[in-house]
Formats: C-alpha cells, sequence, structure tokens
C-alpha cells in the first residue's frame, strides 16, 4: 500500500521537459542537413561542370521507380503523421495501426530501391565497375553520386524503420499514451526530415532526362 | 504538466492532413509532367522549386512548424537561410 502510494507521489510529479527534447532533435535533424547540404553541393558543382553527361547518365535512369517510391514515403510520412493525431485523441488502436503501416511504407521504399539497385548492378553500373570506367567523367561522378547519396538515404529509411520498430513496442506496452507521446512525435520527426530529403534527391536524379 | 503539455500541442483534424497529403501527390505529378515538357534550363528551376515547396508544406504541416513555438521557426529560417548562403557562396567564390 505504501508503496503504491509513493509510487503514485513521484507519478504526478513527474517532470517531463518536451520543449527541451524537441530542440534537441532538432538539432540533430539540422546536423542531417549539413550533412546531405554538403553532397547536394557536390551534385550541383558537377552537374554545371558536365552538364550534357549528367544528362547523358540520367537517361539510365527509371523515372517510374522514383515516382512510385515519391509516392510511397510522401504516404508513409502521412501515415506517420495521423498515428500522432490518433494518439492525441486516445485512440491507441489507430496510432498502432500507422505506425505499422509508416513501417510497410518504409520496408516498401526499401524493396523499390532494391530491385532497381539489382537493375543497374546487373547492367555492370556500380561504382568502381568496368562498365562505369569506360564512361566519360561527368558520368562516373552522376552514377558515383547517385550510389552514395541515394544509398545514404536509403540507411536512413533502415534506421527510421528500426526507430518506428520500438514506437510500435512503446505503443503496445503502454509507454507512449496520449499525455505522453514525445517518443513519438520526434520519431516522426526524423522520418519527415527522410522523406524531405527524397524530395530533392528525386528531381535532381530521376527528372533530368 | 498534463494541461501545459496538451496546450503546446495543438491538435489537428484528420482532414487537413489527407489534404495536405493530395497536395504534396498533386505536386509530385506536377513535377513529373514539367520534366517530360521541353523547358531547357528552366526545368531544373522548376523542378526545385516545386521541391522547395513540397519540403516546405511536409515541415509546415507534418512536422508541425507551422504550430510550434516561433523558436523553432527561428531555427529553421535560419538554418535554411545558412545552406543557401553556402550554396551561393560555392557559386560565386
Amino acid at each position: 500500500m505504501e508503496s503504491n502510494e509513493s509510487f503514485a507521489h513521484t507519478e504526478s510529479h513527474v517532470h517531463r521537459d518536451g520543449e527541451g527534447v524537441k530542440i534537441g532533435i532538432w538539432l540533430f535533424l539540422f546536423a542531417e542537413l549539413v550533412l546531405f547540404g554538403g553532397m547536394f553541393i557536390v551534385y550541383t558543382v558537377y552537374r554545371f561542370k558536365y552538364p550534357d553527361q549528367f544528362h547523358l547518365a540520367a537517361m539510365e535512369m527509371n523515372t517510374t521507380f522514383g515516382t512510385i517510391n515519391t509516392i510511397i514515403l510522401l504516404t508513409g510520412s502521412l501515415t506517420m503523421v495521423l498515428s500522432i493525431a490518433a494518439i492525441q485523441r486516445k485512440n491507441r488502436f489507430l496510432s498502432i495501426l500507422f505506425v505499422a503501416s509508416t513501417i510497410f511504407f518504409g520496408l516498401l521504399f526499401l524493396v523499390n530501391k532494391f530491385i532497381e539497385w539489382s537493375n543497374e548492378i546487373g547492367k555492370g553500373i556500380y561504382p568502381g565497375s568496368d562498365a562505369l570506367l569506360k564512361k566519360g567523367n561527368g558520368e562516373v561522378l552522376f552514377f558515383d553520386l547517385y550510389f552514395a547519396m541515394t544509398g545514404l538515404h536509403g540507411l536512413h529509411v533502415f534506421i527510421g524503420i528500426i526507430v518506428l520498430t520500438f514506437m510500435l513496442v512503446f505503443l503496445l506496452k503502454n509507454k507512449i499514451v496520449f499525455d505522453n507521446y514525445i517518443k513519438l512525435e520526434n520519431s516522426g520527426l526524423y522520418w519527415h526530415l527522410v522523406v524531405v530529403i527524397w524530395i530533392f534527391l528525386f528531381p535532381l536524379f530521376y527528372l533530368i532526362q | 504538466m498534463i494541461d501545459e503539455h496538451t496546450k503546446n500541442n495543438h491538435i489537428i483534424d484528420y482532414g487537413t492532413y489527407i489534404f495536405v497529403w493530395l497536395g504534396l501527390i498533386a505536386l509530385t505529378s506536377l513535377t513529373v509532367t514539367i520534366s517530360g515538357m521541353r523547358f531547357g534550363n528552366y526545368t531544373l528551376f522548376l523542378a526545385l522549386l516545386i521541391a522547395a515547396i513540397q519540403a516546405t508544406y511536409v515541415a509546415a504541416n507534418f512536422m508541425h512548424i507551422k504550430t510550434s513555438e516561433p523558436i523553432f521557426k527561428v531555427f529553421v529560417g535560419v538554418v535554411v537561410f545558412t545552406l543557401i548562403v553556402i550554396f551561393i557562396l560555392t557559386f560565386i567564390l
């Protein structure tokens, strides 16, 4: 009885600094932006140096794959934000369903990416391959940047899936509830940033034919 | 504590989010369509402009910048401005 009382006492005075945690996650997101920003600068510099070869290399890209993956990520972003909207309304079931959907869309994106990369590697196009090294400098740079940037982005999606899996477990164990969902909100912020980076990768690699 | 937490977290309609998502999908179709036409040098500019609008939409609505405290708006503004300055400096130096 006594322990129950002391538990209730601690519970009512629990201190959560939601704003502080949010500032922390935003600082991390800005570091991520600078990381990708640097790569975007490298891309832009070489694209201006080798405009024709970048166009030529981009002819090999499959716009349909890119478009489908964009729609998948945008839809994942929607389900992510809907899971937060659901937990705010105390609808735990919907929140769980939406987080699971987001994980599903993330996996779907990676499966698509895997098929796409397999196609390219099948054609002998991968960093350092003989087929690639026979091409011009600009084309080599395009594909090296393509594999580096979409690869790093894919890694971020993969990490996002792991983080969201933890969130799913927390929701199932009632550790994320309607008045304490900071973890879910911050995971969402990371997930949306990954989508924002893709929004820029998509036109730069798939839409320059 | 609970009151303060709820106060700082605006509850937005499911419909609003779905509406924003529809806008994002529409902009994706638009950018794909535009890339199919031949606008020459404007193609890259238009594609990046649409991407910037989409990114702003995601940040404002899905990342809740629109309903966040001013400090977060200032944060994002400063970072985006810095990135743009770095991009410009790369080209003029």
